[in-house]
């Protein structure tokens, strides 16, 4: 065996090229092992861009040897990354590589959902999207037409369909992810946490994290500061139903029984109230309703929460003690991935309320104020046309404290027709049937459309639905918007091609001009190709493109951080106060001071099922990067070890999952682990990918999204809380 | 002469495998191999539970078995940071350095060669940290000479408790665990 492979390294030797043949002939020991990977004369150009393996866009540094994609780098020059990607960001080589992307536009041939396609033109494939457009706006209006979106990559197709004259503009990042966090941060301080978060973690003396995994959930400046904090002797304090590898950091583990996090918050509350630990000058100077706070406070006790969270109430009493002792640099994290049980926006509202009495807000080590350059849009547009009808997914303001597109509410537009038909959906780099809860439902919607479009990389699950598949170049081959996004010192970055694409892959700047182009909408491209646009934006802010593409990224002049620093003590509510007793919440019928109303508990022998990240993965799009799915193939069914026992089940047996509707998930090896409670299992999001290109990714482990059949929708802002699902196991 | 070794904290360390895929980017590594790994230890009971999470590789240990048992001389300690690299070329894929590694930290590349960390030797000879180092967003990775009392690594074993891998097989090994 070792001879066999010993002569194919002779074979592979003998016909490799001139710089392999004369150092294979040198003599010296170890020389390979002390050469490493590039031999002297290989030609190596580095390239600066952000990455886009997931939203965080942190400053990277591509590689090439020879003129192919090597390695990224984090580029040292980019506050996000500080010169060190995540592990997603360093395998986002293997997204250039990775043999099953789609390679040319496609065309359904037979029913929709089979996978079955026709190879076309991108102008014939354009053409036919056009004139299917132009029809329908002219039989039901523009506004028929409804766009879904993730990512600073949609910003040139938004562009195109605002010109369309749609307002049904929507992305599932809001109302399945961090929605409800913003809105209850917004009702309390009048401003929300954003993106990049706005969480001073480096600085933080006490840091509580409820759920929120950091280090499996890998956004980078957050777990590079979250072990900053843990480095320098911070206290960690993590609520969450499974033993994550942020809890092996804690100081005070706390396994709260799934659903119950509210009426932990409110514990906490009381004990910082009824003993004053907590931020009396703040409150005063700034709180707004304290008394009906305090009173409505008053009932929480921790022995009231005991038998719903299952911590006992000395637990709770420590824990906020050990808080109120670090304040004002106490941070209770607001997560980002929120959308559990509908009742979100309430719980964060709670969150913020906590985070408003330790008196961490817009202090070091709590929340600071982010600050973004100052960067104009393009100048050259003309006017959006003005809808008639304003969107369909929130009708009547149904959920009050919306103030994004919610994708759900599209759907259920989608299946009444009302207020007015939905009859195309364009769906750009998000995989619906993945992301939002009840597949039966937008398999449902999707069937009453008249058109279909998806732009993605890959033959995606959502792609397989559709009518028309426009392939699109990956990050490392394509130019995007320039990323402005507000963090500690404003910055502005460039993404730029660092190699062509393998195939006819197009980038969306490209696609959504053309098509813009094709539906008489040409005066909203007055620029030639994307490097004016960039060039323009970057000269308004007197730097250059030719400056950017050689640096990668610029960071502006240092801001004023922390009320400490300077920043006005401002709280943009209507009372101009942090509402602890909230008068909007009062007004639209909701409680103005959060109260724990009990979910619902599994049926007997049945578990909650849980999800959430894990490093190496984004969502469900990165299970065919080779290189990630080397890192982790398939996801496991956590089971806590002595159920495993109880059911016969060792680590790595197969089972299958049925939900309490009768859904059947794929096959998903247990990992029957002491890291989870009895009540609950748990997987990562993203995998079970069943369609049919995904040939890496398909089969391997089970999804999730095909179990969350049930949302429990939250009614302040139209959230879908997802984790109201239960299984039991069966033999695979 | 330098005597190169790594100081791990594990304490910062949450396991996420950049160090691994960087590893397989920086060293072309092919597909189903790979040169470092995360190994993740629990103890104890739920809720009360402790867990230690290590980035592992081969030890560039001080008595290197894999040395040792090689018959062509192919394994050997290299002048440059007393290194165990290998010659590929003097390599016959024999696997007894395999066998012998109490660490498994050996494979065959499907080159025919037996394979492993080098401690990205050519990177350390530019100046550079290791791959794995450089990469790590908790900089939980520190890497430098052992000899030395005034390197970064030196300092840290004297200041912190650690450990390391299976000491009981006398190999000596130079890769440390904060804990």
């Amino acid at each position: 065996m070792a001879i066999l492979s010993r002569r194919r390294f002779l074979q592979i030797g003998s016909g490799a090229g001139l710089a392999a043949a004369v150092s294979s002939a040198a003599p010296g020991a170890g020389w390979a092992d002390l050469l490493g990977p590039a031999a002297p004369g290989d030609r190596i150009e580095t390239v600066p861009t952000y990455c886009d393996l997931c939203f965080w866009k942190c400053g990277a540094i591509a590689y090439k040897k020879n003129g192919r994609l090597w390695k990224l780098e984090g580029n040292p020059a980019d506050p996000l990354s500080r010169g060190r990607l995540c592990p997603r960001g360093t395998g986002g080589v293997g997204t250039h590589y990775d043999p099953d992307r789609l390679t040319a536009p496609l065309v359904r041939r037979r029913d929709r959902g089979d996978e079955e396609w026709v190879e076309v033109t991108w102008d014939e494939a354009l053409a036919h999207v056009a004139d299917k457009l132009r029809a329908l706006a002219r039989e039901h209006g523009p506004e028929s037409l409804a766009f879904f979106s993730h990512g600073i990559g949609g910003n040139f197709l938004k562009h195109t369909f605002k010109a369309f004259g749609t307002p049904n503009l929507v992305a599932p990042s809001y109302a399945q992810c961090r929605g409800p966090r913003d809105i209850g941060f917004q009702l309390t301080f009048g401003e929300e946490v954003g993106t990049p978060e706005r969480t001073d973690i480096a600085n933080a003396r006490c840091l509580v994290l409820l759920g929120s995994h950091l280090g499996e959930n890998m956004h980078n400046s957050q777990v590079q500061e979250f072990a900053d904090a843990v480095g320098s002797g911070a206290t960690v304090i993590v609520a969450d139903p499974r033993f994550s590898v942020a809890a092996s950091k804690a100081k005070h583990y706390l396994p709260v029984k799934p659903g119950t996090d509210l009426a932990l918050l409110l514990a906490w509350m009381n004990v910082l109230v009824t003993e004053e630990l907590y931020d009396r000058e703040l409150i005063e100077a700034h709180g707004f309703g304290f008394d009906s706070f305090r009173a409505e406070i008053a009932l929480r006790t921790p022995e009231w929460a005991y038998p719903i969270t299952t911590i006992d109430p000395e637990t709770i009493r420590e824990t906020a003690r050990e808080m109120a002792r670090h304040r004002p640099a106490t941070l209770v994290h607001p997560g980002r991935h929120v959308t559990w049980y509908g009742d979100d926006a309430q719980r964060s509202r709670a969150v913020a309320l906590l985070n408003a009495l330790l008196g961490s807000w817009g202090r070091r080590g709590g929340f600071y104020y982010p600050a973004s350059l100052p960067i104009p849009k393009y100048a050259g547009y003309p006017d959006y046309p003005k809808s008639a009808r304003g969107p369909v997914d929130n009708p009547d303001g149904r959920y009050p404290f919306a103030d994004l597109g919610l994708t759900n509410g599209i759907r259920a537009a989608t299946l009444s027709g009302e207020p007015y038909p939905i009859k195309a959906w364009f769906v750009y780099a998000t995989n619906l049937l993945q992301a939002m809860p009840s597949q039966e439902e937008t398999i449902r919607a999707i069937q009453k459309l008249d058109l279909l479009v998806v732009v993605d990389t890959h033959p995606s699950e959502i792609a397989g639905w559709a009518d028309v598949v426009l392939p699109e170049s990956v990050y490392l081959e394509r130019h995007d918007d320039l990323n402005t996004e507000p963090f500690r010192r404003p910055f502005v970055s460039l993404r730029q091609p660092v190699v062509e694409p393998p195939a006819d892959q197009k980038p969306n700047w490209w696609i959504a001009r053309e098509l813009a182009g094709r539906l008489g909408l040409e005066a909203f491209y007055p620029w030639r190709d994307v490097e004016e646009y960039l060039d323009a934006r970057l000269s308004g802010a007197g730097l250059s493109l030719a400056e950017m593409k050689r640096r990668g990224v610029f960071e502006g002049a240092a801001q004023p951080l922390y009320f400490d620093d300077g920043v006005p003590e401002e709280f943009p509510t209507p009372t101009g106060k942090i509402e602890l007793w909230s008068p909007q919440l009062a007004e639209k019928g909701f409680d103005p001071v959060p109260r724990y109303t009990p979910h619902q508990e599994p049926p007997p022998g049945a578990f909650r099922l849980l999800f959430g990240r894990a490093p190496v993965h984004t969502f469900s799009r990165t299970q065919t990067n080779p290189l990630l799915a080397e890192a982790m193939p398939e996801n496991e069914i956590w089971v806590n070890a002595d159920v495993a026992r109880r059911l016969g089940l060792a680590s790595g047996r197969r089972v299958r999952l049925r939900n309490q509707d009768g859904v059947l998930s794929d096959p998903i090896a247990v990992k029957a682990t002491e890291r989870i409670r009895t009540d609950c299992v748990y997987l990562v999001h993203g995998f079970g990918h069943t369609a049919k290109g995904l040939r890496r990714a398909r089969g391997r482990g089970a999804s999730d999204a095909q179990l969350v059949t049930r949302y429990a929708v939250d009614p302040l802002m139209g959230a879908t809380g997802m984790n109201v699902n239960f299984v039991t196991l069966e033999e695979a | 002469m330098a005597r190169f070794g790594m100081v791990i904290d594990t304490l910062r360390c949450v396991g996420c495998m950049d160090c691994v895929i960087a590893c397989k980017t920086e060293n072309e590594v092919p597909e189903g191999f790979c040169r470092d790994w995360i190994t993740t230890e629990v103890r104890g009971r739920f809720p009360t539970l402790t867990m230690e999470i290590r980035s592992e590789r081969c030890n560039h240990c001080d008595r290197p078995p894999c040395v040792t048992c090689c018959p062509t001389g192919a394994s050997h300690v290299e002048d440059f940071g007393s290194l165990v690299l290998i010659d590929h070329e003097l390599c016959i894929g024999c696997k007894a350095c395999l066998a012998s590694c109490p660490y498994d930290a050996r494979f065959v590349h499907p080159d025919g060669y037996a394979d492993k960390c080098t401690f990205c030797v050519h990177r350390v000879r530019k100046g550079e940290a290791p791959a794995c180092v450089a990469v790590c967003p908790t900089r939980c990775m520190h890497f430098g000479d052992l000899d030395d009392p005034q390197s970064e690594v030196s300092k840290l074993l004297a200041s912190r408790r650690s450990h390391t891998l299976h000491p009981e097989a006398g190999t000596r090994p130079r890769i440390h665990f904060l804990t």
